[in-house]
């Protein structure tokens, strides 16, 4: 049987630009994800317990205020003390090339910059979720 | 039929006593030398409609320009939006820009101080200084215009739901340093409608946030005579994906919708009309753009006149500050930006702004370094003084598909106008959750297209052999937040608790009685309330709002 793979799309802190965080949430959507978009100004906190309740497979964050290293060590941090690092964390936003590196050591599993094709994160998630159910012995 | 004669004797010559030609040759490379203005009668034709849909410079509907000699007289504003870190950083990159040729300054706050949070507010952590300057009091206010004449620059500051706050710091550091109110110019964005729209720095809910914003219509007008109090924006309602029709539209429904509210309360059209300004975008379609500056100025012009009585010419008037597109640029070969950013700013100027911000190159990548910033400034200054557009006034009118394109573009945007209208305004049509969907659609729609490579961008979806390129990055130094926690518990500690009691408690009394709040904020300002404080009396009187998760 095919599951479905179950995204949350956030926003975390302040920032209120959320084209892309839409436009992105409605390209999974339309690839055949299960979507959950949280809406603005979500505490890492609330991120979290949404992405447990909610059992999702993936959280994907967007991030234009430049605070991303601030909201990606929290989520990190808090589904790592819940027992739930093996939600993937990926992302995108303003975010410099310096930064990207420092995002992978973190866990960040993928950082997508403007431009990218809503294509090129339906491929990511759909190689990389997968893999995920597999090394679990889920698939 | 009124000759071009007779305008070049009246509303030229007027304008020009004001404010002389420039002291430039108003001359072609191949010294020939244009004159102000060109219309059908210098090529012979007819044009029955010409008075009606295009007038002359100065005139109405202001199609062609709101001042009679425009930038034969005067350019445009080169405005720079600036600041990021703390107070005294964005003082220094200030004092550089006007030294390097900028004649107004624009500050960029934080997003802490944009949402109303002080910056050591457990909600701020991670955002001081980011994207923008950090004010979280009077403290900060004085240092960001440390040493600046405030009589003799206007200043634009980016605020909207504190934006009565922050307006009343600027006047606060005013008065302290004994400049006149009636002198200051400049802009506060206050614009709290697009914010529900699109931008979403809302902190109350729709009715009491335009409370607000009105009391500024009345307040501002009779204390600081020359400040513009509203800056409708468009800029932000495009950035989030809407079409540029509906930018046009929406952002002039805005701008009836605020009348209509001043109206309401009795005041007198031609008394705070004339100091509505607006800000739009400019986007890559060179054509569509310059039309949009075009058609925005007639319909204003008419709606003002004729559906809600102005008598003013001056409320007429559709004066804007524009800004290249963010959202156009490109994290792909950022230095291909430069060139978006000369052909969206040449759209600008053909299309009459009044004043421009140049987007840096390196804005998909991070905030701007003073070395992208200063390129974005020279693109302007080559605009203005090297390529002959400023020779004449509105270069483009008469060319068929520009006239035509005006034309099309204020149809359409009027459809809407009357589909908001027939909704009930806009704040009925926020609540209905309508420029949610249509602002998904209309993004969703691009995106789509430009997968589908109907849609080429260049180094994106074409051309995209990288050639490889290190952009230096504009870091903020992670010392602010600490730099800034200092400072509020300094001011904390020496303000007189006393007057800050009472002001907040004045503040809080015109807020229930529903009287203007300006002078309790203007007060708060002076004994030193903190942003956090001043809107959380608001948010505890008016509550907050949420709006609804949608895709």
């Amino acid at each position: 049987m095919d599951r479905r793979i179950r995204v949350l799309i956030a926003k975390p802190g302040l920032d209120g630009h959320d084209r892309g965080a839409k436009v992105v949430a409605r390209a999974l959507r339309d690839a055949g994800m299960e979507v959950i978009y949280t809406g603005l100004r979500q505490t890492p906190e609330m991120i979290v317990s949404a992405a447990i309740q909610e059992d999702v497979d993936a959280i994907g964050l967007s991030i234009l205020s430049g605070a991303h290293m601030h909201y990606f060590r929290e989520v990190k941090r808090l589904l790592e003390e819940q027992g739930a690092s093996d939600i993937l964390v990926f992302g995108g936003g303003i975010i410099p090339d310096e930064d990207v590196p420092k995002l992978q050591e973190l866990g960040v599993a993928a950082v997508f910059g403007p431009g990218t094709s809503t294509q090129e994160i339906v491929d990511f998630l759909k190689r990389a979720v997968p893999e995920r159910w597999q090394a679990q012995g889920l698939a | 039929m009124r000759k071009k004669h007779d305008w070049l004797r009246e509303t030229y010559q007027k304008s020009l006593e004001k404010m002389p030609e420039r002291p430039v040759a108003h001359r072609t490379l191949s010294d020939i030398a244009p004159e102000p203005l060109y219309t059908p009668e210098d090529i012979g034709v007819l044009d029955p409609e010409y008075e009606e849909k295009r007038g002359y410079p100065g005139e109405y509907p202001y199609t062609r320009g709101v001042y009679g000699s425009m930038y034969r007289s005067k350019l445009w504003t080169m405005r720079m939006f600036a600041g990021f870190g703390t107070a005294e950083q964005t003082n220094e990159r200030f004092k550089k820009l006007l030294k390097a040729g900028q004649t107004g300054l624009s500050v960029a706050f934080d997003l802490p101080t944009l949402m109303g949070y002080d910056s050591d507010h457990p909600l701020s952590k991670g955002e001081v200084g980011k994207c923008g300057v950090a004010v979280s009091s009077l403290a900060d206010m004085e240092i960001l215009f440390e040493g600046i004449n405030l009589e003799e620059v206007t200043t634009s500051m980016t605020i909207n739901s504190p934006a009565n706050a922050i307006w009343a710091m600027y006047l606060a550091v005013a008065k302290k340093k004994g400049y006149d109110w009636k002198k200051l110019g400049g802009t506060i964005q206050n614009d709290i409608l697009k914010e529900f729209i699109a931008q979403k720095e809302f902190i109350f809910p729709p009715e009491p946030s335009v409370k607000l914003v009105i009391d500024t219509f009345e307040w501002g007008p009779k204390n600081v005579p020359k400040w513009n109090f509203i800056s409708v924006s468009g800029y932000h309602i495009r950035e989030a994906g809407s079409t540029a029709v509906q930018e046009l539209a929406w952002t002039l429904a805005d701008g009836f919708e605020y009348v209509e509210a001043a109206l309401k309360r009795g005041l007198d059209v031609d008394e705070f009309a004339p100091r509505i300004s607006f800000f739009f975008d400019v986007h890559n379609d060179f054509f569509e753009e310059i039309a949009k500056f075009r058609a925005a100025r007639r319909i204003w012009a008419k709606e003002m006149r004729y559906r809600y009585k102005a008598k003013n010419p001056q409320s007429w008037m559709l004066r804007t500050h524009a800004q290249t597109a963010g959202v156009s640029l490109t994290a792909q070969q950022p230095l291909n930006n430069i060139a978006r950013v000369a052909i969206q700013a040449l759209a600008a100027v053909l299309g009459g702004t009044n004043s421009l911000h140049t987007d840096a190159y390196d804005e998909a990548l991070a905030l701007p370094t003073e070395e992208s910033a200063t390129i974005a400034l020279r693109t302007q200054q080559i605009i203005a003084y090297e390529s002959g557009v400023t020779h004449t006034i509105d270069p483009l009118a008469g060319s068929y598909y520009v006239e035509w394109l005006t034309d099309e573009m204020e149809r359409q945007a009027m459809a809407i106008i009357e589909e908001i209208r027939r909704m009930g305004g806009v704040v009925r049509a926020i609540e209905e959750g309508y420029f949610l969907r249509e602002l998904a659609e209309a993004s969703y729609r691009y995106q789509q297209e430009v997968e589908r490579k109907e849609r080429i961008i260049v180094g994106v979806n074409a051309f995209t052999d990288e050639i490889p390129l290190k952009v230096p990055i504009q870091l903020v130094d992670p010392e602010v937040e600490r730099v800034q926690a200092e400072r509020l518990a300094r001011v904390r500690r020496e303000r007189d608790p006393k007057r800050v009691e009472e002001a907040l408690a004045g503040l809080r009394r015109a807020a229930v009685e529903g009287q203007n709040t300006m002078p309790h904020f203007v007060e708060c300002a002076l004994a030193y309330c903190t942003l956090g404080e001043m809107m959380d009396v608001l948010r505890e009187v008016y509550g907050t709002y949420q709006e609804p998760a949608y895709v």
